[in-house]
């Protein structure tokens, strides 16, 4: 097997890189690759960056109210909503 | 582990079992925002996601006598919404496919890299990347993945699931999660690509 790994082979693990769950044989051939090809580092960085958005997502509010009461009410539990939630 | 980090543990699995009221109370007010929030990205539609939070709970009720405890409470309640989040989307779209034939799998347009926008938009600054209307288009190109596709990525990564629990969640192979998973993430990228490659280009304008 060649030690040279192509884009297309690159794009195959490429999830599985920016997890670091590539083992490290495999992994140094990424990198290598990526030290020789600016198209691959900016597939690489703007999955990365992809992910990362995806993953910072606004901080929830809770549930909000009327639906926990419409909730209880179906659950036939509305004698437990002046509880507080959590 | 303290209770907040581990909510469960505060939690009487032989009061539940046993249809104590005010235990079921809780149990609903620990999980049911998680459950919300996860229907409403499977759905992308408030009210769909309001019908799978109750069938979840209705269900989980009347199943709840015969839990065995072989996963966690939040494991089983996340595998029945989703179940229900599944079978919304079947019902409503029976035409649409919820997931690629498997003899596309490695042939589809995603997965060859000629197609690739080679846009650099990481430079572009927060507020544009964080900005309202990029959040609506992210989750606008969420609900264009096929729900398969949509469900890995949900749990995945929104949800911060491992390989291993998305693959259980979703009834999958641990091998079939990480192919739709790449799937999912590059077909991501790709929109992404396009719209933040529009704002880089405004943006180096200025
Ligand atoms: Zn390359």
């Amino acid at each position: 097997m060649s030690d040279h790994l192509d884009c297309q082979q690159l794009l195959s693990s490429i999830s599985e890189f920016v997890d670091g769950e590539l083992d490290p044989e495999l992994c140094r051939r990424i990198e290598q690759h990526l030290t020789e090809c600016e198209n691959c580092r900016i597939v690489i960085n703007t999955l990365r960056k992809t992910i990362d958005l995806y993953q910072h997502q606004p901080a929830s509010e809770g549930l909000p109210r009327e639906i926990r009461q419409r909730l209880f009410y179906r659950l036939h539990l509305e004698d437990f909503l002046n509880h507080d939630p959590a | 582990m303290n209770v907040e980090s581990n909510p469960e543990a505060s939690l009487s699995l032989e009061a539940l079992k046993n249809g104590d009221r005010h235990e079921l109370a809780r149990m609903v007010d620990l999980y049911s925002e998680k459950i919300y929030r996860l229907a409403l990205k499977f759905t992308n539609n408030p009210q769909d996601a309001e019908d799978v939070l109750q069938e979840t709970f209705l269900k989980a009720m009347r199943a709840l006598p015969e839990f065995e405890g072989r996963s966690s409470l939040s494991t089983w309640l996340y595998r029945i919404a989703v179940n229900e989040a599944l079978m919304l989307l079947r019902k409503q779209k029976p035409d649409i496919a919820l997931d690629i034939p498997a003899e596309e799998e490695d042939s589809s347009e995603e997965m060859s890299s000629n197609g690739l926008i080679l846009a650099d938009w990481c430079c572009l600054p927060e507020d544009e990347l964080l900005s309202e209307e990029s959040r609506r288009f992210l989750d606008q190109a969420i609900q264009q993945l096929p729900a398969t596709l949509r469900g890995v990525f949900v749990l995945r990564d929104l949800e911060g699931m491992s390989i291993k629990e998305t693959a259980d969640l979703l009834g999958l192979s641990e091998t079939n999660v990480k192919t739709r998973l790449l799937r999912a993430r590059l077909f991501l990228r790709q929109q992404l690509s396009r719209y933040f490659g529009e704002r880089l280009k405004e943006w180096e304008q200025k």
